[in-house]
């Protein structure tokens, strides 16, 4: 095996941690990522846990985390760094500061930041997809080759461990195939209900087992129902059993009715149906097998 | 060689996987990151060479195909079914990429991949078979595939299998699926950026070279945003033939109502060609419309027409004078006539069809119709075109335009 190969056979690799469930295929794509020096994309329904994905990874590597949360005014030079003219023109009418040194203008953003960073970091560029459609492309060079010159000084800032950028997208915009190709992809896929468990377990190890079953069964119920215009996420889960349990909500309550739907549906017109279902004395499933029965 | 093919079959099957990304799986698995599972070796090969969760479908009948040799479950396009008939030698490659897979020297990659998983038949019994099973012609028919896999392979062999043959990700196909939120992204495109009027914005640039030239009198200067310019006019086909498609039709329709992009939207219905009145409602009630003629005085050239219809009908309704099946509606006008008047006045027109493509052909007066708009099939992928399609500058032959100040001599 070559030298370089079996070094990397010694690269710290992600495993998941106690707070957060990954799957194997998750895991598998973290890993690729970390073995190619490769930024990791991330997609998937909104409230599979992507941003919190970043979190994860730097907390299982023991890495520190950088963020950059992406506007639809982003742009990429934002990422590297910004000379911020207007102060010196500022200063320069009325006198502060060094006028002089333009280095004292130029601040870094979040990759320039890890690029400069004495040890390797983590960096989440969240949302990429929110901003301008040319985005992506404008940081294609300075994620291929960790570096950029800073033009108003000749300075260079360049990595001296390639960083682990994990970026993330909710499929606004399609993004470039150059980009595309340079990426490790994965896709969070909705959690089936076995690895549901596991997560819930994670944030509610208390939620007491009727009750979970209850809220569970909802839950699929909800999401099975085609005519809703936004499902309920694993992140809304979360709250509403949060909810549930604060309220201290008896489970058998729970069979006959969706107390708390405003913490799943977030949209008026997907409560309104599931009222109308209810006052047209539609009765949601209570077991598994009374959802498996409708379901076909 | 086996994976080579793999990779060939994956292009013909539709999927844009290049050599970074095939050098991306075979660096991953010189460093053993598939762990010699095949489950692994799935999950690695789908994150390097699938970059979209629409494509997880094709991967994995791929996939299936080649790792297992399954008959019947998968469905395999013609095209691919065709070229597993016929094997040939892949084109497009070039000289020069030929020699960047050479470099590689896949056979020694190759020798070392298989000796990782031969060791993985002593700890699981039958992990290492796949490559085995790989290993014969790719252009087996499933029979030729020995049992093993299916009947004493590992559990973590299965599973990756499984996902595969579950085809879990058909859902994502972007070929069918329609819903609102989906249709929205596809609507993102009809977008035209300009700076017209509207509220403002500091132009940094200017201000400070204005600054610059009054010797450092501040000097402000404000630009007009950036804003949509799209107009959008859609007529929708409603009633009749167009009933099954009541929840794709209603879905495009409030995507396009909650698009808060356009700088202005308008629709209005018709029940199988339009004649002399459009409706406001699907109700297409008399005191609820607008005559054809007055639309097209109220609504510019530059608004982007939409049209959504299976454009089925009866011959005589395009074409006959008296051809509107509405007996109150009288009309010296044919369907077609009117078609032929949209279709001149306004500058970008677009059809979405709801039947599928296949079925085109088969009316005649589809045919005459898509002859005159760009057809286009009322799914995410035919949405996507026909935004294009609106959007897109105007082939410079059909109407120069001179940008203000471009002029040179």
């Amino acid at each position: 095996m070559s030298a370089q190969a079996t070094e990397l056979q010694r690269f710290a690799r992600f495993e998941g941690t106690s707070g957060y469930i990954a799957s194997s295929a998750l895991v598998d794509a973290v890993n690729c990522a970390l073995a190619l020096e490769r930024p990791l994309l991330v997609k998937g329904e909104p409230g599979t846990g992507k941003t919190l994905l970043a979190k994860h990874v730097a907390e299982g590597l023991g890495l520190p985390l950088d963020s950059w949360h992406i506007k639809s005014t982003s742009k990429a030079e934002d990422g590297l760094y910004v000379y911020d003219t207007v102060q010196r023109l500022n200063d320069a009418r009325f006198g502060d500061g060094d006028v002089k040194d333009i280095r004292s203008y130029i601040r870094l953003g979040p990759l320039g930041r890890v690029f400069s960073a004495a040890s390797r970091e983590v960096l989440l560029i969240d949302e990429i997809d929110k901003a301008d459609l040319e985005f992506p492309n404008d940081i294609l060079l300075e994620l291929d080759e960790m570096r950029f010159t800073v033009i108003e000084t000749g300075d260079e800032v360049q990595a001296n461990e390639r960083p682990m950028v994990i970026i993330t997208s909710n499929n606004e915009k399609e993004l470039p195939d150059a980009f595309l190709r340079r990426c490790v992809f994965h896709f969070i896929d909705f959690p089936d209900l076995e690895q549901m468990r596991k997560i819930i377990d994670v944030h509610h190890p208390e939620v007491e087992k009727h009750l979970l079953e209850q809220v569970l069964v909802k839950f699929y119920w909800l999401r099975e129902q085609k005519e809703l215009r936004k499902r309920p996420s694993t992140s809304e889960l979360i709250d509403w059993i949060t909810a549930l349990l604060r309220a201290g909500v008896d489970p058998s309550h729970l069979e006959s009715e969706l107390p708390f739907m405003g913490a799943l549906l977030k949209n008026e017109q997907d409560t309104r149906a599931i009222q109308a279902f209810q006052d047209r004395g539609g009765k949601t499933p209570s077991s598994f097998e009374e959802l498996d029965g409708s379901g076909r | 060689m086996v994976l080579l093919e793999f990779f060939y079959t994956l292009r013909e099957a539709g999927l844009k996987v290049t050599l970074q990304e095939w050098r991306m799986l075979l660096t991953c698995l010189e460093y053993g990151l598939h762990d010699s599972r095949i489950e692994g070796f799935y999950h690695v090969a789908r994150s390097c060479l699938v970059k979209s969760e629409s494509d997880f479908d094709v991967f994995d009948q791929v996939f299936a195909h080649y790792f297992q040799g399954i008959e019947g479950v998968i469905e395999l396009p013609p095209e691919l079914l065709d070229w597993l008939a016929n094997p040939k030698p892949f084109e497009e490659l070039t000289d020069e990429m030929r020699a960047a897979l050479e470099h590689l020297d896949i056979d020694e990659l190759m020798r070392r991949f298989q000796e990782t998983m031969a060791e993985q038949t002593e700890r699981h019994d039958g992990g290492g078979r796949w490559v085995g099973t790989g290993g014969r012609s790719p252009f087996g028919h499933g029979g030729e595939h020995p049992t093993g896999i299916r009947v004493g392979g590992p559990g973590q062999n299965r599973s990756a299998m499984k996902v595969a043959e579950d085809r879990r990700f058909q859902d994502y196909r972007t070929d069918v699926a329609l819903d609102v939120r989906n249709t929205k992204l596809a609507l993102r495109r009809l977008r035209q950026l300009t700076r017209t009027d509207g509220p403002v914005e500091l132009d940094i640039a200017e201000t400070i070279d204005k600054t610059c030239r009054e010797a450092g009198e501040i000097e402000l200067v404000f630009r007009p945003k950036r804003k949509n310019d799209i107009r959008l006019l859609l007529l929708l086909d409603v009633g009749g033939t167009m009933d099954p498609y009541y929840e794709p039709v209603s879905r495009l329709l409030s995507a396009l109502h909650e698009e808060r992009g356009l700088r202005d939207f308008k629709a209005f219905h018709f029940h199988n060609c339009v004649y002399e009145r459009v409706f406001e409602t699907g109700r297409l009630m008399r005191s609820e419309s607008m005559m054809t003629a007055d639309l097209l005085r109220t609504y510019g050239e530059r608004w982007k027409l939409m049209i959504v219809g299976d454009a089925a009908m009866h011959p005589s309704e395009l074409t006959s004078a008296r051809g509107n099946i509405n007996p109150r509606m009288e009309t010296n006008t044919t369907g077609l006539a009117w078609l032929n008047r949209l279709e001149r006045h306004f500058d970008r027109t677009v059809w979405l069809n709801p039947d599928r493509p296949p079925e085109w052909a088969m009316s005649s007066t589809c045919r005459t119709i898509s002859a005159l708009f760009p057809m286009h099939h009322l799914s995410i992928d035919g949405i996507e075109e026909a935004v294009k399609g609106l959007v897109a500058a105007r082939p410079a032959m059909v109407r120069p335009i001179m940008a203000p100040g471009s002029a040179r001599l």
